[in-house]
């Protein structure tokens, strides 16, 4: 009754997206603004006027305020937020698709099967010609790809059904061994451990404007693929057998599907490493507020999730200030209890 | 409109559905039968191109089923599957507009009033528009089943595919859907092809029926065909009888439950049964029995554990004697749905009561006659037309069990032998003078235990013939002297 209520009232879905932008502006704000310098708010509007509108200054800003704006905390929020809204988009594009609210990068292993690619590539050396930067987001798609793929075969031959629990297990099953393909590289490498652990764990810390350049193209392929499939997603929520009926291309479309929350996961972690729980939290939070309709599911989980990850970051960096939490420790802080939570319900709302 | 030609396939090599031929034709109600894991939702799946089949041919509208890209398909054929998932929120509006898939062209699916209207009438439809916020795992099974019912019409379908529709619905619901199904095709030219658990509702509503056995076709033909006891029982392997169904010309099965030890105990019933008052004769029945009669209520073939022989005045106004006799028996603490029920100006003292025994069957016959409509069956035009409350109520209780023949038999042997009666008592018609054969209002009651020994016929030659044709002439016989002389003190 309690839920009913919160979403006929909110149902209004221009409410939704001013509601969802103002959180993101807020939080963008918020992250440029905090730190051991603080940067008042209306200076970080006039800085960012100035420097990427190109308006004249009506007056002087610091330029030290200008420069920790300018190359250190917009980049990094816009990282975060990028980073954020991919893994957002995509569990909400696995979610609906696998049909399971417990689906997303981190407990699919799809996240793990990035890092293998990306650990590869670090600890080989890698770098295949032309491609040069986009080298290691490129093995990184291409290794979540194949996991995804993996983890799905597997479960269907485990069962045919392919229940929520077994596409998890053999997701955490997936992960675990990943994991130590990981550990196993980790562990032949010896130097630079701690850096490549640290960025196992995830961080949007130090990485510039570069790092940008390389997840953007990504995210804007996979969302583009994935809100051109909302229709196919809404109809595969009623299974695929349904979504068929309905006369989608079922085989075509979960395919485009698969690839373009892969292309998403790997860019991701390409660049932050594996930050788990914002692929599953935000889209199960945003569809419990404006409901699972995939055409305003998809572009409020980038909103939301972009936010949150922004706001993520910002706690990981002053809540032990000087030291700086892995921003993959505080989303599972509230990533794996949420997690709990929506494995118990589902176990309730089944029995009941 | 649908051809399917020497279809084979299945699941992973395994071929469930094996040379499968069958031609459909637009505005057909078409119904799949067969038992559990016959090949039935398997060859549903095929028709609506699921699952590819090994070899043979479906051909739709003159152009393969493979052909097809699955949204021309979802614009000719809607299914309505048997279970459905939900695993999301979703408003009943949000998953009947889905349905509007296949019809949207383009990358940015506009939503046009056109579309919106098609998507209330397919709500209209299926009576889902109430619930239209609702969402669909807040509806009860039967709800659902009509939310998902209105999807499919929302594909403007020329074909809808059904796999037992029926499942989750209460009574009245199986009904006006497959109503309105019946309707659709009659009027719209739907085509619709469902598979069916229920034979009885196939037998209903189907033009034809198509019986699977593991795979194959075992008939396909109409339905008086197809459910023919022999058949039913052997595909379905299980005690079944067929019976036309009461009200409309088609065919009805009927499940015979196993006997149990209960059943199998014999009951005689004799006059330990009855009670006689003034005002009634009633005979308790321990048991429901058979019966075949003319009373007042309870009338006809049916099953019956309470008779009632109720003495009514001569002036008794006869108006509506129906629901009056039904008001009395509920007064009085019978339920009107399990008595036959009688009248009769007679004196009830002056009933007539025997208990005839033969080996392993036993006969008890209850007369109350008075002769005062005396009438000549043979000249009968002669009178007018009175309704005057019966004068010779014949009741007889069979301990044994009756083939429907033997029920009308006893009737025959029953009134041969009231006229015989009638006529050694020397009973004459007052209009022509003539020997009487009966009254104009004469009951008559047959009602058996159906247990105990089968009794194939009733013929005045056969043994339970001879019993009733001796028990109703001696007790008629008595009845009617003590009639008489009534009359004549």
């Amino acid at each position: 009754m309690q839920k009913r209520f919160t979403r006929k009232h909110l149902n209004n879905k221009v409410f939704a997206y001013i509601l969802a932008a103002a959180f993101l502006v807020i939080a963008m704000l918020l992250g440029i603004s905090i730190g051991t310098v603080s940067v008042p708010a209306l200076d970080i509007i006039k800085i960012i006027g100035t420097e990427i509108f190109r308006l004249s200054p009506n007056e002087q800003i610091d330029s030290m305020y200008s420069n920790i704006v300018m190359n250190i905390r917009l980049p990094r929020v816009i990282l975060a937020g990028l980073v954020g809204a991919s893994l957002a988009i995509a569990g909400a594009a696995f979610q609906g698709l696998l049909r399971n609210p417990l689906a997303d990068p981190y407990t699919l292993g799809v996240s793990s099967g990035a890092s293998v690619g990306a650990v590869i590539t670090l600890f080989f050396g890698l770098s295949i010609p032309y491609l040069g930067l986009f080298t290691l987001p490129l093995l990184s798609i291409l290794f979540s790809f194949i996991t995804i793929f993996l983890v799905l075969l597997f479960a269907r031959k485990i069962d045919r059904s392919m229940k929520v629990e077994t596409i998890i297990l053999t997701g955490i099953i997936f992960s675990s061994f990943l994991g130590a393909l990981i550990s196993l590289m980790i562990a032949l490498t010896g130097e630079e451990l701690r850096q490549i652990i640290g960025w196992l764990l995830g961080s949007v810390s130090m990485r510039g404007w570069d790092y940008i350049k390389i997840i953007l193209p990504f995210f804007i392929i996979g969302s583009v693929i994935l809100i051109l499939n909302s229709n196919e997603l809404n109809a595969m929520s009623f299974g695929e057998e349904r979504a068929q009926h309905i006369g989608v291309n079922v085989q075509k479309r979960k395919m485009m599907i698969l690839i373009a929350g892969s292309i998403l996961t790997g860019a991701a972690v390409a660049v932050s490493g594996t930050i788990g729980f914002v692929g599953l939290v935000i889209p199960h939070l945003t569809r419990l507020l404006w409901g699972p309709d995939h055409k305003h599911l998809l572009p409020l989980s980038i909103l939301t999730g972009s936010g949150f990850l922004i706001l993520a970051d910002l706690v990981a960096r002053t809540i032990i200030s000087p030291t700086e939490l892995p921003i993959g420790v505080i989303t599972a802080i509230i990533g794996a209890p949420a997690f709990a939570i929506i494995l118990m319900n589902r176990r309730r709302e089944r029995r009941g | 409109m649908l051809s399917v030609q020497q279809l084979t396939g299945g699941y992973s090599g395994d071929s469930i559905i094996k040379n499968v031929s069958f031609e459909i034709e637009k505005g057909e109600l078409f119904g799949i039968l067969g038992p559990n894991g016959s090949g039935k939702t398997t060859l549903l799946k095929m028709l609506s191109g699921i699952l590819p089949y090994s070899s043979g041919k479906i051909e739709l509208i003159e152009k393969s089923l493979k052909d097809y890209t699955p949204k021309e398909l979802a614009k000719i054929i809607a299914v309505l599957p048997q279970h459905s998932i939900q695993s999301f929120s979703y408003t009943v509006k949000e998953t009947v507009s889905l349905g509007r898939y296949a019809h949207q062209k383009g990358w940015f699916q506009t939503w046009s009033h056109e579309e919106e209207q098609i998507v209330m009438q397919a709500m209209e439809q299926t009576g889902v528009t109430q619930f239209e916020n609702h969402y669909i795992h807040e509806l009860s099974g039967g709800e659902r089943q009509r939310v998902y019912l209105a999807q499919a019409l929302a594909q403007e379908p020329e074909i809808l595919l059904l796999d037992e529709p029926t499942n989750h619905l209460d009574l009245s619901f199986q009904k006006d859907l497959l109503d309105m199904l019946k309707d659709w095709t009659r009027n719209r030219g739907l085509t619709v092809i469902s598979i069916f658990h229920d034979l009885n509702l196939a037998g209903l509503y189907c033009d034809r029926l198509l019986l699977l056995e593991n795979g194959e076709i075992n008939i396909k033909h109409t339905p008086n065909e197809v459910l023919r006891e022999d058949r039913i029982r052997n595909v379905y392997n299980t005690k079944i009888e067929k019976h036309p169904h009461p009200k409309v010309p088609a065919p009805q099965m009927v499940l015979l439950p196993e006997d149990t030890d209960e059943k199998k105990d014999f009951y005689c019933i004799d006059e330990s049964y009855l009670e006689c008052s003034n005002e009634r004769l009633v005979l308790r029945s321990p048991i429901p029995l058979r019966t075949m009669s003319s009373g007042v209520v309870g009338s006809g073939v049916g099953w019956n554990q309470m008779f009632v022989n109720r003495h009514v005045d001569k002036d008794y106004d006869c108006s509506d004697h129906r629901k009056e006799m039904q008001d009395y028996l509920k007064v009085h603490g019978f339920e009107p749905g399990e008595t036959v029920g009688m009248m009769t100006a007679v004196m009830l003292e002056d009933v007539c009561f025997q208990h005839y025994k033969e080996e392993n069957f036993a006969v008890f016959i209850i007369v109350t006659a008075g002769v005062g409509n005396a009438i000549d069956a043979a000249r009968s035009e002669q009178h007018a037309y009175h309704m005057i409350p019966g004068t010779i109520n014949t009741w007889i209780f069979v301990s044994g069990e009756l083939t429907e023949v033997a029920f009308i038999q006893s009737i025959m042997t029953a009134t041969e032998a009231k006229a015989k009666a009638l006529q050694d008592q020397g009973v004459k018609d007052a209009v022509t003078g003539t020997i009487a054969t009966g009254t104009s209002t004469d009951s008559i009651l047959i009602a058996s235990t159906q247990r105990g020994k089968k009794l194939e016929y009733a013929g005045t030659i056969t043994a339970l013939g001879k019993l009733i044709g001796k028990g109703v002439y001696e007790c008629t016989l008595e009845a009617v002297q003590k009639s008489k002389k009534r009359v004549t003190l």
